[in-house]
């Protein structure tokens, strides 16, 4: 394959040593006597876009912590050598005034507070030690232009889509003279339009200096826009890809990343389609009175038993808001239209009602409205049934525990016991608990949103393993996506959404990423 | 058992993603660990809720050789707990609504109100006491309801929804006490809540026999239904206490209940109000822990939007734990009235904050979802054993105040600081 291992370097070995602006050398990180990296190097040259890919708890955000003085000098073993100096970190403001800032997954920007304020927080424009107000929307402006924002500061940030405030974090971060950007996972909650918005910019960042280290799951984009790739696996560096040599393609990055070679991560199932029509939507609308307009319109749909139906479409085009709308008008819109459960039409005021019809939803966001972080693995799995393991509302808790070891075992769920707490979870692990909770109320429709969000490919075949089993035990499956891989590989017909519209269906034999896409875009 | 490895190695097959989904465990490991490794381990994992006993003990202790045993003499031990009554019983309700991120700051005056009220009831309206109670304790879920529909219906914080009901119950308290004053009650039942024993049935050896009775029904109580979970649990093969740990861990909580049982036989025996918060706990944790509804309380408490998207109906659920609280305002105020035997018209001034104290000593979190309520009654006794030390040591009520300061801010720090180490 010609990959590069890590420590000869046979095409640079001549070179001098300063074009590496970043160079982190044998970094070994323990928590109580758990290796979470072990004997890491990692090296960028100056002006790259670098990305560090890796699956979940491959040891890729300890590193970034590392560097950036999350954990402390000291806390670690090795060297971190910036521009040719040794640095010892002892927080994160002293990376800070080294040029080295770290956007975040979840951003840290003050909804309530204006662009500028958001921008120069912590950095302020001060003379005489009070705040010039008047030069920060002026800077403020200046810095929107560079990473192409075309708002006014004088925006409250909360007023933002989620891509526009992923640029004001790097405005904020150009604000501080950076030198060496890193992102971790920036494009994860941005639709595509977004996305290649974000990476034109890192690419155009690049032209100017400014050196990037982009942690991502997304293996295209990473395709797209890396100079080099370093694979981590269990803590340890497999290797570094070079784009220039051709190095960086999905298959070599997978095959580095898990061990192994892929050839499918969907896996087959039997078609179990009957004919026979689980849900039916009628002109099915939505009116959120909060925002003051339709986030759901006319829709049409319906749901075979059996079947896989995707819902394919862009963030912001109403299809969670959808499945909200289904699963006991969740969000207490107004709706108009049909909602026909197993041929009869239903009503369903609240989440609970809509639980006792058969349907179950796993949300989008696991940490946020899915699980009970604070709770152990247990009570999350059976909190959305608790009757099911009570009699006259006092619960059998050694059934409930039965219950759950059931289904850690069935699932997969790797955890030391059922006592651990679902926030101290992996991503994946937290997703099959949320899985696990929903199978125990025994649905009959399932609507995953999102279902392999931020979790690793290992876990991600294990989710759709789980899929296919429950289709072939005669349950419907509605799958909300925005990867379109997992939409094709996975469903039997596919709907596509834009601006709260359905504005097509595929059935999986004719549907390709170009014609959902054009859709989508509509 | 438990010294299951903690780490959980997740290596995918090398050759290919043969991911079977069938068990795979391996519960037994055949390592022997000694006794004094498993309390560690026990003490370990437990520190949290442990660290409030260990607390107690310490202070009980302290006050014990500093007044050279006068502090843990049948009198006051028995003064002590029914000081902490009326406090201990909101502490529990409390818990929960602090559970939910709420907070109920009416229930001082709606107690001290109602307690007005049952004087009124009792002595102008002639009303009999089986009914004065029955109605009291409805009027406080009426109230506790109304603070309810204020934040789960209104959606106001209720923060300033009970501030605001608070307001109005210390006035309603001085409109029924004005013209007045002090209502003395001489109706002995009533009285007998906050100031009468149970009977004793006979003597003897100067011990109260009837309390020796309930101590060892308590007891029997107690070893029986450990013994049968743990029973159950073996059933199950679910981890469990080693033998040892579990015959000491017996001995030593039985020893417990014997010795407060002999403390308070040898004076009056079990008070009327300690049998009431006995009640009010044991009714309580079964609630929380064993009942659906209870269940539910601390999934809205953990996390309010998933709880909503399990088909849990949060408004009920802030309904009922509201409710609960205005029930045990007006068991409080009952407690309290009955106790000073009248009606004040400053009764329940700045019980709400010794309830919130008593629950956040007892382990309740800010940031919800958890709190238990027996935490909450060794919260409240925590308190009240230190005014009690202070008093028989003769320190002044100014200090007084700083040394209980302290000890509710050492409490939250320990909560916080064994919280990051998990």
């Amino acid at each position: 394959m010609g990959l590069t291992p890590y420590g000869s370097d046979p095409s640079k070995g001549g070179q001098n040593m300063s074009e590496y602006i970043l160079e982190m050398d044998g970094i070994t990180k323990e928590f109580t006597g758990v290796k979470a990296l072990s004997d890491v190097n990692f090296k960028v040259e100056k002006g790259e876009i670098h990305c560090l890919i890796g699956e979940n708890g491959a040891g890729k955000s300890t590193l970034m912590k590392v560097l950036s003085g999350v954990y402390p000098y000291g806390t670690y073993e090795g060297d971190i050598i910036f521009e040719e100096e040794i640095q010892q970190f002892h927080k994160i403001s002293d990376s800070v005034k080294t040029g080295i800032v770290i956007i975040y997954q979840e951003l840290a920007l003050f909804p309530d507070l204006t662009v500028y304020e958001n921008i120069f927080t912590g950095n302020e424009v001060k003379q005489g030690g009070m705040i010039n107000w008047n030069q920060t929307i002026v800077e403020s402006r200046k810095l929107l232009e560079k990473v192409k924002l075309d708002v006014n500061p004088e925006t409250l940030v909360k007023d933002l889509s989620v891509g526009k405030r992923q640029l004001i974090e790097i405005a904020k971060a150009l604000s501080k003279d950076v030198k060496l950007l890193i992102l971790d996972e920036p494009t994860a909650a941005l639709n595509e339009d977004d996305s290649e918005n974000l990476l034109n910019l890192l690419k155009e960042l690049r032209e100017q200096g400014i050196t990037c280290i982009m942690i991502s799951h997304k293996l295209k984009e990473v395709i797209s826009i890396a100079d080099k790739a370093t694979v981590l696996r269990d803590g340890r560096t497999i290797c570094t890809l070079d784009a220039s040599k051709g190095e960086i393609s999905e298959n070599i990055i997978i095959k580095n990343m898990v061990g192994r070679e892929i050839e499918d991560i969907y896996p087959k199932r039997q078609k179990a389609i009957k004919d026979e029509t689980i849900l039916e939507l009628k002109n099915w609308s939505a009116y959120d009175p909060q925002l003051g307009r339709y986030v759901v319109k006319d829709i049409n749909l319906k749901v075979n038993k059996g079947e896989i139906v995707g819902i394919a479409g862009l963030m912001g085009s109403g299809r969670t808001e959808l499945a909200l709308s289904i699963f006991g008008n969740a969000r207490k819109y107004k709706l108009s239209g049909e909602m026909l459960i197993n041929g009869q039409a239903q009503t369903l005021k609240h989440t609970s009602e809509a639980i006792a019809s058969g349907i179950a939803y796993v949300t989008e966001d696991r940490k946020g409205d899915g699980l009970f972080l604070l709770q152990d693995i247990k009570n999350n799995i059976t909190t959305a049934n608790l009757k099911g393991i009570a009699k006259s509302g006092i619960i059998n808790q050694n059934e409930e525990i039965k219950v759950a070891e059931s289904y850690k075992n069935s699932l997969q769920i790797k955890a030391p016991s059922l006592e651990q707490l679902a926030g101290n979870l992996s991503g994946g692990n937290q997703q099959k608990v949320s899985l696990g909770k929903w199978l125990f109320v025994a649905p009959k429709l399932l609507i995953l949103d999102e279902p392999t969000r931020g979790i690793d490919v290992g876990a991600k075949f294990e989710i759709y393993t789980v899929m296919n089993k429950l289709i072939e035990d005669g349950l419907s499956i509605i799958m909300i996506s925005s990867e379109l891989g997992e939409v094709l590989g996975m469903s039997d017909r596919v709907y596509v959404m834009a601006q709260t519209e359905l504005k097509g269906e595929l059935d999986i034999e004719d549907a390709n990423q170009e014609n959902i896409m054009q859709l989508a875009t509509q | 058992m438990l010294t299951k490895k903690i780490l959980c190695n997740w290596q995918h097959n090398k050759g290919g993603v043969n991911v079977n989904l069938e068990t795979k465990t391996d519960m037994k490991d055949n390592i022997r660990v000694s006794l004094w490794q498993e309390t560690k381990t026990v003490m370990k994992n437990n520190i949290r809720e442990y660290g409030m006993y260990i607390a107690l003990i310490v202070i009980i202790l302290t006050f014990t050789i500093m007044t050279d045993g006068l502090f843990i003499s049948s009198r006051n031990i028995s003064n002590l707990l029914d000081s902490a009554g009326y406090i201990a019983v909101l502490a529990v309700a409390m818990t929960l609504v602090i559970v939910i991120r709420h907070i109920d700051l009416s229930v001082g005056y709606v107690a001290g109100f109602l307690g007005a009220i049952a004087a009124i009831l009792l002595t102008q309206a002639g009303v009999p006491v089986y009914l004065t109670i029955p109605i009291i304790l409805v009027l406080g879920i009426v109230v506790g309801l109304f603070n309810g529909l204020l934040v789960a219906q209104i959606g106001i914080p209720a923060f300033v929804a009970t501030l605001a009901t608070m307001l109005i119950f210390r006035g309603a308290l001085l409109q029924v006490t004005e013209k007045s004053g002090t209502i003395i009650i001489q109706n002995d039942s009533f009285n007998a809540i906050g100031n009468g024993f149970i009977p004793s049935l006979t003597e003897v050896n100067g011990l109260h026999l009837l309390s020796l009775i309930v101590g060892l029904i308590g007891i029997l109580f107690y070893v029986f239904s450990e013994i049968s979970n743990r029973k159950s649990k073996l059933k199950y093969q679910f981890e469990v206490l080693s033998k040892p740990m579990f015959v000491s861990k017996l001995v030593i909580i039985s020893a417990i209940i014997a010795y407060i049982t002999w403390i308070l036989a040898g004076y009056n025996g079990f008070s009327w109000t300690m049998i009431i918060m006995l009640a009010v706990v044991i009714v309580y944790h079964f609630f929380t822990t064993k009942t659906v509804t209870g269940r539910h309380i601390y999934a809205v408490g953990s996390n309010p939007e998933a709880a909503h998207l399990s088909g849990i109906n949060v408004k009920k659920i802030t309904y009922i734990v509201f409710g609960s609280m205005g029930l045990m305002s007006a068991l409080s105020g009952i407690l309290f009235t009955a106790r000073l035997q009248s009606a004040t018209t400053t009764a329940g001034t700045l019980f709400e904050l010794d309830a919130i104290a008593a629950a956040y000593v007892g382990g309740v979190s800010a940031a919800g979802g958890v709190g238990k309520v027996t935490g909450a009654i060794i919260g409240a006794i925590v308190m009240a054993s230190l005014s009690s030390g202070m008093n028989l040591l003769g320190v002044g009520i100014s200090y007084q105040y700083m040394i209980r300061g302290g000890v509710l801010a050492a409490a939250v720090i320990f909560d916080v600081v064994t919280r990051l180490k998990k």
